[in-house]
């Protein structure tokens, strides 16, 4: 039923933004000005096109987060189990385990900000 | 699993009237948010549509609606209207995951000439097993819808704020997903039922062998992880781009941010989204930390044994039942609802560079710390 739930309430809830959007485009009037059209910059005539540079500090950002969040992902089965693995007679081995994985991420965090890799200006 | 058309049904009504109410609490927050931060600023905010400017919400609604359709030149088509669309799904979605009362159980019943079996029905717009996993994945997605509003409007303040509000956003994913882990940690598991469960009664756990209790603290999980609950909670307000973390709109910098471009019912979607996300964070945050549902010194059975005093039958107990802990549940959600509006108009908003320091170097080894001290004290304590 879950699948069939999100499946149905996703469904609504397009429909039921495309079905506002239609009736407000109905609603409203409309009165032609080429101005209007133009994009917004404070009044000034617009100068630079719309894929203007961009820092590259965007990508950087992105890419590390997908590093980390996959990393962080992985923790959380590990998280699930821990107290069966603790109740088994385990749980030092698997929280060992578990740390020599955590030194890799620090490491890579501590890696990170030393390269600098995470200063913006 | 088998579901006949009752169910099915009522599972179907259960999620509309989930979707309406986060609709339905999105004006009425709008007029909390304007009539608190005017008393915060020693004005007097609305106050002339209605009692206590009570009507302002019909007015604004009919005011966006008649605003006047806009397509900026140099936009694309497609992004710049699927947009505020895209802004409404990954809320809902979140939402509809989050228990809001103890379950309800239906005893068999007779109608239509056909007998219909028990019934279980949780308090939910569907009930998920691995519930974090699923609320964390589907509330990232709201980073689309900005990047698509940024792109489609073909406005540089647009794109910046997109950039600036998804880097943000992707940042502080980091610190909230690793703040769970603690909480996973504590509870060993992944539904959000079963936690609320965990924390019924008084507080008690097992130290090195001896039985700690309280005799009168809840069993909450605030008193088990309270710096996750900090980090989780200041994550949030960057996920839902609220003050002291809203870059992505800084009006002295890009005038609005993504939604430059917009105006009208658009407007009006992503605000929905917005507040959306400031509510999957409230309810996030009761479920972890505050006890869910559940009534700090009353147990679940002692409201269902007077339920069942005040009520004819088991079905209609239970109902009853489940509905005083809603409206419990609802007093905690609306206490954090104006914990982030009190914060809006409390703090000032951050620098960038501060912004990506205190989410990469402060909130991330502070909640890597917090999870290495639960697992080793959890293994001291339970070893």
């Amino acid at each position: 039923m879950p699948l069939g739930g999100i499946l149905f309430i996703a469904v609504f809830v397009i429909l039921f933004g495309c079905l506002m959007l239609f009736l407000a485009s109905k609603a409203g009037k409309r009165v032609y000005d080429p101005v209007k059209f133009e994009a917004y910059e404070c009044g000034i005539p617009a100068q630079e096109k719309k894929d203007t540079k961009i820092s590259v500090k965007f990508y950087l950002t992105a890419i590390l987060f997908i590093i980390f969040d996959i990393e962080i992902i992985f923790m959380y089965p590990w998280a699930t189990t821990f107290r069966d693995f603790i109740q088994s007679g385990q749980g030092l081995f698997v929280l060992t385990s578990m740390f020599i994985f955590l030194l890799v991420f620090i490491y890579g965090l501590f890696w990170e900000v030393k390269s600098k890799a995470l200063e913006w200006d | 699993m088998g579901q006949d058309t009752f169910q099915i049904t009522v599972n179907c009504i259960k999620l509309v009237l989930v979707f309406l109410m986060m609709v339905q609490a999105v004006p009425i927050l709008v007029w909390l948010e304007r009539r608190g931060s005017a008393f915060i600023q020693n004005r007097l905010g609305p106050n002339r549509v209605g009692p206590l400017g009570l009507m302002q919400l019909l007015a604004d609604a009919v005011k966006f609606l008649t605003k006047e359709e806009f397509f900026p030149a140099g936009g694309v088509k497609f992004l710049y209207y699927a947009a505020p669309v895209a802004a409404l799904v990954p809320a809902t979605l979140a939402f509809a995951a989050i228990p809001m009362s103890a379950p309800v159980h239906i005893d068999p019943f007779e109608m239509f000439g056909k007998n219909w079996g028990p019934y279980t029905f949780f308090w939910q717009g569907f009930e998920i097993n691995v519930g974090i996993v699923y609320i964390l994945g589907v509330s990232s997605l709201g980073a689309y819808s900005i990047l698509m509003a940024g792109w489609g409007s073909g406005n540089k303040y647009s794109l910046l704020g997109a950039l600036r509000a998804s880097a943000q956003i992707i940042s502080y994913e980091l610190a909230l997903g690793l703040s769970i882990v603690g909480i996973i940690l504590l509870y060993g598991t992944f539904n959000l039922g079963e936690m609320i469960a965990a924390q019924q009664g008084l507080l008690h756990f097992q130290f090195l062998g001896h039985t700690v209790e309280s005799t009168w603290l809840p069993n909450w999980g605030i008193f088990y992880q309270p710096l996750a609950a900090v980090i989780f909670f200041a994550a949030t307000f960057a996920e839902s781009n609220r003050l002291p973390f809203d870059l992505a709109e800084g009006e002295a910098e890009l005038v609005a941010g993504f939604h430059v471009e917009y105006g009208g019912f658009k407007m009006l979607l992503f605000f929905i989204g917005e507040y959306g996300h400031m509510m999957v964070a409230a309810g996030l945050m009761t479920t972890f930390f505050f006890g869910g549902w559940s009534i700090p010194g009353v147990s679940y059975e002692s409201v269902y044994q007077w339920a069942q005093g005040a009520a004819a039958t088991n079905s209609g107990a239970s109902l009853l039942a489940g509905l005083i802990h809603f409206l419990v549940w609802t007093v905690k959600f609306a206490i954090f609802l104006w914990i982030f509006i009190q914060v809006r108009w409390t703090l000032p908003r951050f620098r960038y560079d501060q912004l990506m320091d205190l989410g990469w170097k402060t909130m991330l080894p502070w909640a890597l710390g917090n999870t290495i001290i639960t697992a080793i004290v959890l293994l001291i304590a339970h070893s």
